[in-house]
């Protein structure tokens, strides 16, 4: 089975035989993933109860809760890695969630939409309502994306939770990911913030 | 030499209890007393693989007893969780070898209050010892050592039956693969023991409970014991789903009768609850099981930190909630998953929709049969 693009670039971040916390890890697929190529020892957090049972029937250890309200029970450094995968968005603290993110692993792993992609951008400019994209496809009323941001904006948000960018990737349109330099996130016009559809970070405490 | 005397039995039990098997070397109990000889009816489904490990220990809860999947011997009605265990059920008898045993201190022929004493030849009445939760599952592993089987695959149960299934995995944590904890919490909460005091006090308020020697004296306090029955089944179920079910419809009549007898179909129900109640269970055992939930506190020898019970635990964990059950709510079943979580024990926790309320893991719950069939199924993927 093949990973979707954004779940493979954060495979490959892990590494083998960690300890890894997937938070809002959906049906488990890239967790399974990663304990059967990776010998990984993972769980999983999962807010839907459907998905829950199918990570039960993979064999995965899945609690099910909320990103928001459930890591504060989580003890401090007792994962390697943990993962927030295309979650933070739809988090109702998001500054809170990153900061016990932080607290609980060592590394920190999070895919985002970027809101400041020029589509989303040409969208809102031309069509002067909320823009609907294919990644993030919800009237505005609907969407569970409560807190989008860009990636210059995230880049800002890892800064003030005094965390520093291990390594980055954009998503980029049709599906592949490139590494990229997290300076040029802020430092430029151009670049990433306005070009990729989302980016993945690898993150640390400083 | 003269007849042993004869005993009024509390329950029809001696026609047919299942399988029995009786223990001479003596049980150590927590409250410092032994019990010996001792005698533990049980029930199986399926068969028993050559390897000896497919078998699966199913706990039963306060009320209930070994006829998980068969007509009770009393009652006639069907087994307690046909709709769990059975051909092709989630917890499937065509795979998987079930056992399901009458608690010690029960009333369905295991050892208990309404037992003749050896030491006097007269029931037990109050000379039964207290037994705890573990005690249960002490005897429990003696008929599981008996059988010949070395690891059981499973030991799923709800509410008191989901105490033991966590002291299993305490006391055994090498005799047990997997573990599914339904509807049930590490210690008993504040208003639990309360509800049960209120149960055992009505017991105990019978005059024909004549101090617990109701046997010897030939009568029994079925008003008492029904009245225990009736509020503690006020706990099992969910307001909602009393107001859904009875709202504030009357009973065979029109209007108020301005009178005491029961107006409403909620007092009818009750009243039908503890009438039925008292034809199968002994208010002795009610007053020792109640006790065992109370005195339940997995984390107590561990000064309150639960993941210290669990360090160095290898079985996997399936903690099943309802949204619904004020008995054991969904964050007291929840804390056990997070103390697991804190010593890296793997556990799943699911929080089932439900308005059913404590009684909704006895109900058709699909979401419950798919969260169990599917973890066992994963469970015993590996099994030769």
């Amino acid at each position: 089975m093949s990973l979707r693009p954004d779940l493979k670039a954060i495979a490959d971040m892990i590494r083998p035989g960690s300890r890894v916390l997937d938070v809002g890890c959906g049906d488990g697929a890239l967790l399974e993933h990663l304990v059967r190529t990776k010998n990984v020892d993972g769980r999983g957090i999962e807010i839907s109860q459907a998905n829950v049972n199918a990570c039960v029937a993979r064999g995965l250890a899945v609690v099910q809760g909320d990103a928001d309200s459930d890591l504060v029970d989580y003890p401090a450094q007792v994962f390697d890695a943990v993962i927030l995968s295309q979650t933070i968005q739809a988090t109702e603290k998001p500054r809170a969630v990153l900061n016990h993110l932080l607290r609980i692993g060592r590394r920190t792993a999070v895919s985002l939409p970027n809101f400041g992609y020029w589509k989303v951008r040409l969208a809102l400019l031309s069509g002067g309502r909320m823009p609907r994209t294919s990644g993030l496809d919800y009237s505005w009323s609907e969407t569970p994306n409560i807190h989008l941001c860009t990636l210059a904006d995230f880049v800002d948000l890892t800064r003030e939770c005094g965390a520093s960018i291990v390594e980055a990737h954009s998503l980029n349109p049709g599906g592949t990911t490139t590494r990229i330099n997290p300076a040029r996130l802020t430092d430029s016009y151009m670049g990433p913030n306005l070009f990729a559809q989302g980016a993945i970070f690898l993150l640390k405490k400083n | 030499m003269s007849e042993a005397p004869r005993f009024l039995r509390p329950v029809k039990t001696a026609a047919n209890v299942g399988m029995a098997v009786t223990f001479d070397t003596p049980l150590p109990l927590d409250c410092g007393r032994t019990l010996a000889p001792f005698t533990v009816a049980y029930m199986t489904y399926g068969t028993l693989n050559a390897s000896k490990s497919n078998a699966v220990l199913i706990c039963h809860a306060l009320t209930g007893d070994q006829f998980v999947a068969s007509d009770h011997p009393i009652t006639g009605k069907p087994g307690w969780w046909n709709t769990m265990v059975g051909p092709g059920k989630p917890i499937d008898t065509d795979r998987f070898f079930v056992i399901c045993s009458n608690v010690i201190g029960g009333c369905m022929g295991s050892t208990g209050p309404a037992e003749t004493d050896p030491a006097t030849g007269q029931p037990f009445g109050l000379n039964f010892p207290l037994v705890t939760i573990r005690d249960m599952v002490r005897a429990q592993k003696r008929l599981v050592d008996h059988l010949g089987i070395e690891k059981l695959l499973a030991v799923v149960g709800g509410s008191m039956g989901g105490m033991q299934v966590l002291q299993w995995a305490a006391s055994y944590p090498d005799c047990v693969r997997a573990v599914v904890p339904i509807a049930c919490a590490a210690r008993h909460s504040a208003q639990n023991i309360a509800f049960h005091e209120v149960g055992r006090q009505a017991i105990m308020a019978d005059p024909d409970w004549r101090g617990g020697e109701y046997q010897l004296q030939g009568t029994r306090p079925s008003k008492g014991l029904a009245v225990a029955r009736m509020a503690a089944h006020i706990t099992y179920v969910s307001e909602m789903a009393l107001q859904n079910k009875f709202g504030r419809n009357l009973q065979n009549r029109d209007a108020k009768s301005f009178q005491f007898t029961p107006d409403f179909q909620i007092e009818s129900y009750l009243h039908h609850q503890g009438a039925s109640f008292v034809d199968r269970f002994d208010a002795n055992s009610y007053l020792y099981i109640t006790r065992a939930m109370d005195y339940f506190d997995l984390a107590e020898e561990h000064g309150g930190m639960l993941s210290e019970v669990f360090r160095v635990n290898a079985a996997r964990f399936c903690i099943v909630s309802f949204s619904s059950d004020w008995l054991f709510p969904p964050f007291e079943n929840k804390r056990i998953a997070h103390a697991l979580n804190a010593v890296a024990a793997q556990v799943s926790f699911v929080e089932i929709r439900s308005d059913k309320g404590h009684d909704a893991f006895l109900l058709d719950e699909p979401e419950m049969f798919a969260t169990v069939r599917g973890f066992l199924n994963h469970a015993a993927s590996d099994l030769i």
